[in-house]
């Protein structure tokens, strides 16, 4: 054991133990090792790390016993020893981890960069397989920046509002912030989430065909009331979004949508937005596609047409089969995917499973979820956990006991408007495979009859 | 060290006062007092402060419930024009200034040629798209989306390469420098002659191929 600086007589075991791991925290920050390529990141996958999750306990115990004297921690985690009986010797100390609490070294979930060639234009996905309820945890909402992660004073932000507006206006976080406030939960979804299954079965877990939505309360202003505030003109009908980023991220969003339910928001689950989602403001427009949404939001000009950025017109539009393409294709029909069992899974043996996973729609609430265990030629009523929301994940589950056949698991959601989840092949028939954007279609999980799960076109 | 007690009599009292303010005893500071005194401060238990959002400088309003809290101040004309810099096709938002093809050619092979090629055709690994090429395969098997095959206006290119581009330097583009390079992309795209000057005027009535290529989101009538 190396010397501890806490030389103290007052300092117990425990102590001791957690100013090593401070030192040998301040070690691996001041001396970083190449991020190495862990299989152990995966989580939740056969064999691997999540304790009690299949096949994986044992496997980690025994890793940990393993582990040199400065393993390194997941991100999000502080490695401490574990206590051989935590009942017989006092925990480690309060407010060791400096008042803000860090998640326990055994859970290694994490956002996964899908391998764009530039770093600054790319994109996270959020790990769908472990998330539990409809809440993501801020550290694992998706990402997509188009000019990196600008590192933003909030003393120093203000968010201009001009054009056909009677009153301009310049509004700090502070401002903001006095202003009546309103949360809602709400997902937000990338529109090209799944683009890379439009032809065929491509990635393979849930993270990767569907990490590009994630669910948090976000909490800000209404957007309705700041511009009520600068007086909007007759004929205002679209409004520019403008960001702070290295892209100035533009959007043209419609003043109907910018009066029903958008919010200024500066807060996400409880505290501040991160940096990565768009600190101190971005735009939320409840059910909208992603891009939308405005990070790092400096600038809203009301105007009486869109402004035709380059997001509109060159990306986030959907090709059509005959070369014309949809534009402002802007909400986001509904969806669902099943998270558990998902690709690249393993089911041990036949048995009893909880099939569960997450419906969304950008037109309403949920109403019905069903899922076919047999490839859909019949569906079953899948139970929907409250709180069923508006423009939000909703969590359905359904009990079913597998036979140790091959099968194929489907889920397909039917919202609130009526409108039911489309089939591939309906999509397919209507866009062609090459709108890159807004696929919704059923996802489906193929169980070999060694329990491995993966994913099909079926 | 001892923390400073009230009296329940006096706290009740404190409360009461504080619900139902009496002209007689809330207002006249000075009248002697006939009750235990009010509490005094609470000594400093080194519970961080929260910082206030409430600001000395802001505006006058006339406050009211739903509008007009006269929170925020209004934006002066100088603030607005310094981050008010996107273009629109009817040409609204393009700054004075002009740039010609040869400029551009110029300025491109030194600021931009690095990730998006010496044929305008991209660079795969630095995630720089192709800008030229395309023209009648977007209703193909391999649709090449591009400034010239799929852009609609011509002030989305000025307005995009003014905002962000070049990735490694967004924003150090003067207006000149713009238009030139403009000038030079849509010359290579065979849009423009090689002869041609872009400014405010002439960008906007820049003919774009797919000008007519997009249709408004049919859903959810239609799938
Ligand atoms: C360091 C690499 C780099 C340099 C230098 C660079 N670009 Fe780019 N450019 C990119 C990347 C990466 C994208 C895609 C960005 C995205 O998708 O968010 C891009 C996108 C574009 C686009 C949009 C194309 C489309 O189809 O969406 C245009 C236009 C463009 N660049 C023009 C320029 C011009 C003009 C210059 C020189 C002044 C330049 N770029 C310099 C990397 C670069």
């Amino acid at each position: 054991m190396p010397d501890l600086p806490f030389s103290s007589e007052r300092y117990g075991p425990a102590e001791r133990r957690m100013a090593q791991a401070l030192v040998a925290l301040e070690n691996r920050i001041l001396h970083p090792r190449p991020t190495e390529d862990c299989a152990c990141r995966q989580g939740m996958f056969p064999g691997l790390s999540r304790r009690g999750m299949l096949l994986g306990g044992a496997l980690l115990g025994g890793a940990l016993v393993a582990r040199p004297a400065r393993a390194e921690a997941p991100p999000g985690a502080i490695e401490y020893p574990v206590q051989p009986d935590p009942t017989r010797e006092q925990g480690r100390m309060i407010l060791d981890d400096g008042g803000y609490g860090s998640r326990s070294q055994f859970e290694n979930e994490i956002r996964w960069r899908y391998p764009t060639a530039s770093l600054d234009s790319s994109w996270s996905m959020t790990p769908l397989a472990s998330g539990q309820g409809i809440i993501t945890p801020s550290g694992l909402h998706f990402e997509r920046h188009h000019g990196g992660i600008p590192n933003i004073d909030p003393q120093r932000h203000a968010l201009i509002l001009h054009g056909m507006v009677d009153k301009p206006l310049r509004l700090t976080m502070d401002d903001l912030k006095r202003m009546p406030s309103a949360s809602r939960i709400t997902f937000i979804e990338c529109s090209g989430n799944g683009l890379t299954e439009w032809e065929k079965p491509t990635l393979r877990t849930v993270q990767g065909t569907h990490g590009l939505t994630s669910t948090s309360e976000w909490t800000g202003v209404r957007l309705s009331t700041v511009l009520a505030e600068a007086g909007v003109q007759d004929g205002a009908a679209w409004i520019l979004a403008e960001g702070a980023d290295a892209a100035v991220m533009t959007r043209s969003i419609p003043i109907d949508k910018a009066m029903d339910d958008a919010i200024l928001a500066y807060a996400q689950n409880g505290e501040a937005l991160r940096p990565e989602q768009g600190y101190p403001l971005r735009l939320l427009l409840p059910g909208y596609e992603g891009n939308t949404q405005i990070k790092w939001l400096r600038r809203l000009e009301v105007g009486d047409k869109p402004f035709m950025t380059r997001e509109e017109t060159l990306k986030y539009t959907d090709l059509l089969p005959d070369g014309t393409a949809r534009q402002f294709t802007l909400t986001m029909d509904a969806k669902s995917v099943i998270t558990f069992p998902s690709g690249a899974m393993q089911l041990p043996r036949p048995g009893f499973y909880e099939i569960t996973g997450l419906a969304w729609s950008g037109r309403g609430r949920i109403a019905e979820v069903e899922v076919s265990a047999d490839g859909g030629k019949t569906w079953a009523k899948a139970a929907l956990q409250e709180p069923v929301l508006d423009k939000c994940h909703t969590r359905f589950r359904l009990p079913w006991v597998w036979d140790g056949t091959e099968t194929v698991l489907q889920s397909r959601c039917t919202d609130e408007t009526g409108y039911r989840q489309p089939t591939l092949a309906e999509l397919v028939q209507a866009r062609g495979t090459r709108s890159v954007y807004h696929l919704n279609a059923i996802q489906s999980w193929r169980i070999a009859q060694n329990g491995e799960v993966s994913n099909v076109h079926a | 060290m001892s923390t400073p007690r009230q009296s329940p009599l006096g706290s009740a009292l404190a409360l009461a006062m504080a619900l139902f303010p009496l002209a007689g005893l809330a207002q006249d500071a000075a009248a002697p007092r006939s009750v235990a005194p009010l509490p005094a401060e609470l000594p400093d238990s080194g519970e961080p402060t929260p910082p206030s959002p409430v600001v000395a400088d802001e505006a006058a309003g006339t406050p009211g419930l739903d509008a007009d809290f006269g929170i925020g101040r209004p934006a002066t004309a100088e603030e607005i024009a310094a981050i008010d810099i996107d273009a629109t096709p009817d040409g609204q938002g393009l700054p004075d200034g002009r740039g010609s093809y040869a400029e551009g050619k110029a300025l491109y092979d030194e600021r931009c040629v690095a990730c998006h090629g010496e044929n305008l055709k991209g660079i795969p690994e630095t995630g720089g798209p192709a800008l030229i090429g395309g023209r009648d395969t977007l209703a193909g098997d391999k649709p090449l989306k591009t400034v010239e095959s799929y852009l609609a206006h011509a002030s989305t290119l000025y307005d995009y390469i003014h905002r962000a581009m070049p990735m490694d330097a967004p924003g150090s583009l003067t207006p000149d420098q713009v238009y030139a390079i403009s000038a030079y992309i849509l010359g290579r795209a065979g849009i423009l002659d090689e002869t041609a000057v872009l400014d405010r005027e002439t960008l906007p009535q820049v003919r774009m191929p797919n000008a007519e290529g997009f249709t408004a989101d049919p859903r959810p009538e239609r799938l």
